[in-house]
């Protein structure tokens, strides 16, 4: 009888968990679907929403495109497992370094974009150095890193969905669910939309972490004895450092993913978007703030799991069972609800980026010159199915946890920084010099992706360190050798718009 | 102070903000106060540091090295040396 009852009562918190998901997630396709009606059916106003995102809107979608499986469901699971140092690892990548790469490339970007009308990275280089091959090559790389990261978020969904349900809906459910959100809402909505739910959900998500906080201390005793738990349990977790926080796996995580961020193809077609300089302007500062209210709570919760004796069944993630335990489903299925909404709506974006490195950097210049604007929208739409669908089934393999995976993406994209920003201000970089530093950066990046480690007369070679430092940081450094060195021993070709990038007075006075 | 000191002076800045992020000070330290433990409060007050910083680098120097003429307030009337 009791066995009956406590079932019936499991199987109706499931139907009220999964009610809650399915309704928020319907919540947020409506608001994309109202944005796509006043979406302009031309390319700039699908993918740029026109070039008109104002502060809130443009800081929030930059946000919510952070606000992926990678920090809702990994950061946690992190600092549950090693402690809470990530939140400085966070603050360190995200509110200072991101901060600084804002500047000093996006609005670069921001700059000469406006002057010339780019629409994507490949394009800008590429028009910069007359080159349709180096166009190729950077869409190519990044719609090569952009895959483990979609797959990344439809893995947080299959986990997210098990861990609220205990299990009830299966892995593989969740992570269709959320490709079939992601397929019909990219398809139904431009950037605009995207821009707005990003907005709704940003805020959402930041009000809703707080009152998960709260409602965890409250029901667990408190801060002090949450704290004293956690102190009796795990006092390494209080001492900075220690276990995997050395302080170089910790600057090599930060700058390489914060090096990579900027590259990411959702993030850096942001940089073409502000519809002023006042709105970067603003988005800069608030940056580091953004990170704090959002990255503190949740990674704090993380670690006070561990301290409650929380355990975590193997391929779920810490912070839904958390909840579960220590807040109603109804609660529990909101965050999680808003979580999954954070994660489609950051795929979106992705996706919706990926589909125009697709179409304007590859399938018009090299399939169809001529083809229509209706037509490249359809072939972005299809490529965004066909990419979402096989990053899908890439995804049921579970090729490693949600860091790694996260990371191993983002050191991809951190390769492509440093020729860019060299590009962006050194008039003298060439075009032989572009594609040594970002094929030969690539290649020593895949090597060590893919080929395990080997031991050759004592030394250690495609191991993840190198002297202790990630292996990442010196697929950097070589990008710049490379990328300085062959330029200076190369010409830049008679075509080559050396002046191209140069804003304000060196531009004016080529006019003059 | 010239045009050029004054860039070498929010270089400066930004090292410090990148530098300090994390405490190596701190490094081992495990006192806590009010049930965190006192680097992450250092963490907190770091990124309103940051802010501050940031919010003064719109505000004066915004524009610096981007070649444009600079739109901060009180570096209105400095001639541009490199135009």
């Amino acid at each position: 009888m009791m066995a009956w009852r406590t079932e019936q009562m499991a199987e109706s918190a499931i139907g009220i968990e999964l009610g809650v998901v399915a309704a928020y997630l319907v919540l947020a396709l409506s608001v994309g679907i109202v944005g796509y009606r006043l979406t302009g059916s031309d390319a700039e106003d699908y993918y740029l929403a026109s070039r008109s995102l104002g502060t809130i809107v443009l800081l929030f979608t930059t946000f919510a495109t952070l606000l992926s499986a990678f920090t809702f469901f990994g950061g946690p699971n992190l600092t549950y497992g090693a402690g809470p140092e990530w939140i400085l690892v966070m603050g360190l990548m995200d509110g200072i370094l991101f901060a600084i790469l804002w500047y000093v490339i996006g609005y670069r970007q921001w700059l000469v974009g406006e002057r010339h009308g780019y629409v994507t990275l490949g394009e800008m280089l590429g028009d910069r150095f007359a080159s349709a091959r180096l166009r190729y090559l950077v869409a190519g790389v990044s719609l090569f890193w952009l895959f483990p990261y979609i797959m990344l978020q439809q893995m947080g969904a299959g986990e997210a969905l098990v861990g609220l349900t205990s299990g009830a809906v299966p892995y593989w459910a969740g992570a269709a669910l959320i490709t079939v959100f992601m397929i019909i809402y990219v398809a139904a909505s431009g950037l605009r939309g995207v821009a707005w739910t990003d907005t709704l959900q940003g805020i959402f998500m930041l009000g809703i972490i707080w009152i998960a906080v709260a409602w965890v201390l409250s029901s667990a005793g408190g801060m002090d004895s949450v704290s004293t738990a956690l102190a009796t349990s795990n006092p390494e977790f209080l001492s900075l450092g220690g276990g995997l926080y050395s302080p170089q796996w910790m600057i090599s995580t930060a700058v390489t993913i914060a090096f990579g961020v900027t590259m990411f193809p959702q993030i850096n077609q942001r940089f073409f978007v502000a519809k002023s300089a006042t709105v970067l302007k603003r988005s800069f500062t608030l940056w580091p703030i953004l990170v704090l209210l959002l990255f503190v709570p949740a990674f704090l919760l993380g670690s006070w799991a561990a301290g409650l004796g929380i355990s975590v069944p193997s391929g779920s993630n810490v912070i839904p069972v958390l909840l579960t335990e220590y807040t109603p489903a109804w609660f529990a299925a909101l965050v999680v609800a808003g979580a999954m909404a954070a994660m489609m709506s950051s795929s979106d974006s992705m996706l919706l980026s990926g589909s125009s490195y697709l179409t304007r950097d590859i399938y018009r210049p090299l399939i169809n010159p001529t083809a229509s604007t209706s037509r490249e929208g359809w072939i972005g739409r299809f490529g965004v199915a066909g990419f979402a669908l096989a990053t899908f089934a890439a995804s049921l393999f579970r090729p490693g946890t949600l860091v790694e995976i996260g990371d191993t993406a983002f050191g991809g994209f951190a390769q492509l920084t440093l020729p860019v920003l060299i590009a962006l201000y050194w008039s003298q970089t060439t075009r032989q010099g572009m594609f040594a530093g970002i094929a030969g950066s690539q290649v020593f990046y895949l090597l060590h992706v893919f080929i395990p480690s080997t031991t050759i007369a004592g030394v250690t070679v495609f191991g993840s360190t190198y002297l202790t430092w990630d292996f990442a940081l010196y697929g950097i450094v070589l990008s710049l050798v490379l990328t300085v060195g062959v330029s200076l021993i190369t010409t830049a070709g008679a075509d080559e718009q050396t002046e191209a990038f140069a804003v304000g007075s060196r531009s004016q006075s080529r006019a003059d | 102070m010239t045009r050029y000191q004054r860039d070498y002076i929010w270089i400066g800045v930004f090292a410090v903000l990148v530098t300090f992020a994390i405490p190596w000070f701190l490094w081992g330290n495990t006192v806590t106060f009010g049930g965190l433990p006192v680097w992450l409060w250092w963490h907190i007050g770091w990124m309103c540091i940051a802010a501050v910083a940031f919010a003064a680098f719109t505000r004066n120097a915004w524009d610096r090295g981007m070649d444009v003429p600079i739109t901060g307030a009180d570096d209105g009337m400095e001639d541009r040396a490199d135009g």
